[in-house]
């Protein structure tokens, strides 16, 4: 590819059919509890 | 669905569905403009045509096969086949619990959502043991298979009720076995408070701890004052640089709230970091806009440029080797969790719960107190369901503005409580607070993409 670069796997849509564990930390998205995007929370599997 | 966006020099195209992120140059920015599938084999004519105005011919032609490729591929364009995921985890067990050990607080901070402690119900109360223990059970037995279980030390300022905390750790910690989990505890304190004693217990027993503080002295004490108007940062900040350095720099945020006061709060987060703090949270004030220090829409082109600003400093600070971690820009575009739990964040009222000192249960912390959502009480025993069942029915694909959001998988929906208390829904989403959330989140992956291209080589610095 000349003009796009991926810089990541996109890999969504594979841990959509073995995901759901439940595993993982809560994340509260809100101010007073530190957290935000759950995008940061780490799969605990 | 894409989302595209220039920041930094860098033009950022995110696949929302399959969580691709590409760097892109300006001939594919521009034909993203006119293109979508279903996709021809070739370059359409006109949007040759329309391109060729301010682009090379040839380089049009190529860029439409990389990205008819890409969405060959599925990283381009990609389906949102998530809807039929959302009705999971509906049963989840309870694994997470906030306890409310002390309604009372040794500072009157001006923004605090609490009320100085007593979340606006005019009573200043303590959780006795029994109480707390009983809650522990709850959390034991409503838990299902899940092994960790969270619990939060919470206030008002738990330290105000530090006997009951230590006594509850110690319940726990004697239940474990028998029940196959393990409790993690955290705590959340203004560090009034705390002494020797009280850092060796956290740093042994709890697994992260949460040290509030705004930033520079100024901002700070303006806003985080004791009940005779002095502020609180001479008292705190060596405690907390004391109880950091014992728990080896590891598992620990100090975390502010930026105001109207301080829109040049890059300024703030700096300040920790010089401070000797690598883990840092600085995050808007939410409140009603009729406050005096209250984020409103006018506010908003500050945050954005000041976010970018320190988007900046962090890949400067990166590139010195200076390393910290702004919790919100904090993002792993390959590891982070499955697609199922970002439909639903938070789990407040689901997966989460929050029980007051008299031992009312409510969906989270910032929920206590609305009635419409108290969901029973630990030392009577009920437990409402159906509550539990709209909350977790509370998800990205249920929520309108969500749904339709790029932000989705990222932010999961937001927050449920500021849902609620601006909106009068929790399926609503807080707009303020959205906008916000998004300029974060391009910032955070513009940081990624930023240190990706470096690596590429792309960028001269
Ligand atoms: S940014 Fe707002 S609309 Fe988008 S997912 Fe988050 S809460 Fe929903
Ligand atoms: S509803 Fe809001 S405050 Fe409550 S746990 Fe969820 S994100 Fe946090």
């Amino acid at each position: 590819m000349k003009h796009i670069i991926t810089i990541n796997s996109a890999n969504l849509k594979k841990t959509a059919a073995k995901g759901g564990c439940g595993k993982c930390q809560a994340s509260c998205q809100s101010a007073c509890k530190t957290s935000c995007t759950v995008a940061n929370q780490k799969c605990e599997k | 669905m894409i989302h595209k966006y220039k920041l930094n020099g860098l033009n950022i195209v995110l696949d929302v569905h399959s969580g691709g992120v590409h760097l892109v140059d300006d001939v594919t920015y521009d034909l993203l403009d006119n293109v979508s599938p279903p996709f021809e084999e070739e370059c359409p004519e006109w949007v040759i045509e329309k391109m060729m105005r301010f682009h090379d011919e040839r380089e049009v032609v190529v860029c439409y096969k990389e990205i008819v490729q890409l969405y060959n591929e599925g990283i381009l364009f990609s389906e949102d086949d998530y809807e039929k995921f959302a009705s999971y985890s509906v049963a989840s067990p309870v694994k997470a619990m906030c306890l409310l050990v002390e309604q009372d607080c040794n500072l009157r901070c001006e923004y605090c959502f609490a009320s100085a402690g007593d979340y606006g119900l005019g009573k200043r109360m303590h959780m006795s043991f029994e109480t707390g223990r009983k809650a522990m059970d709850f959390l034991l037995e409503n838990s299902g298979d899940r092994e960790n279980l969270e619990l939060d030390f919470f206030g008002g300022e738990p330290l105000m009720n530090w006997d009951t905390v230590k006594q509850l750790v110690e319940y726990g910690r004697s239940r474990e076995k028998e029940f196959g989990k393990r409790f993690r505890f955290t705590i959340t304190t203004n560090g009034m408070l705390l002494d020797r004693e009280k850092m060796d217990f956290i740093n042994k027993e709890m697994s992260n701890v949460v040290l509030s503080v705004d930033g520079r002295k100024e901002v700070n004490d303006r806003v985080r004052k004791r009940i005779d108007g002095t502020g609180c940062y001479d008292r705190i900040m060596d405690r907390y640089k004391e109880l950091v350095e014992l728990r080896n720099n590891e598992n620990y945020y100090v975390r502010g709230t930026f105001t109207k006061y301080n829109l040049d709060f890059a300024n703030d987060v700096i300040h920790l970091y010089d401070e000797g703090f690598d883990q840092i949270s600085v995050e808007p004030v939410v409140s009603e806009p009729s406050m005096g220090y209250a984020i409103t829409e006018k506010e908003l082109p500050a945050i954005f440029s000041e976010y970018e600003r320190l988007a900046d400093i962090i890949l400067g600070h990166d590139r010195q080797g200076k390393h910290f971690n702004f919790f919100h820009f904090m993002l792993d575009l390959d590891q982070g969790p499955c697609a199922i739990k970002r439909l639903r964040g938070c789990g407040s009222g689901n997966e989460y719960v929050a029980i007051t000192p008299e031992g009312d249960i409510y969906p989270c912390h910032q929920f206590v107190g609305i009635d419409k959502y108290k969901m029973g009480n630990i030392n009577e025993g009920t437990f409402n369901t159906d509550i539990k069942k709209e909350f977790a029915s509370a998800h990205i694909y249920s929520k309108p503005d969500c749904r339709k959001c790029w932000a989705k998988f990222y932010c999961s929906g937001g927050c449920n409580a500021n849902n609620y208390i601006y909106t009068g829904n929790i399926l609503t989403a807080h707009k303020l607070s959205c906008e916000m959330e998004k300029k974060r989140l391009e910032c955070a992956i513009m940081i990624k993409a930023a240190k990706a291209a470096q690596e590429a080589g792309i960028l001269s610095e």
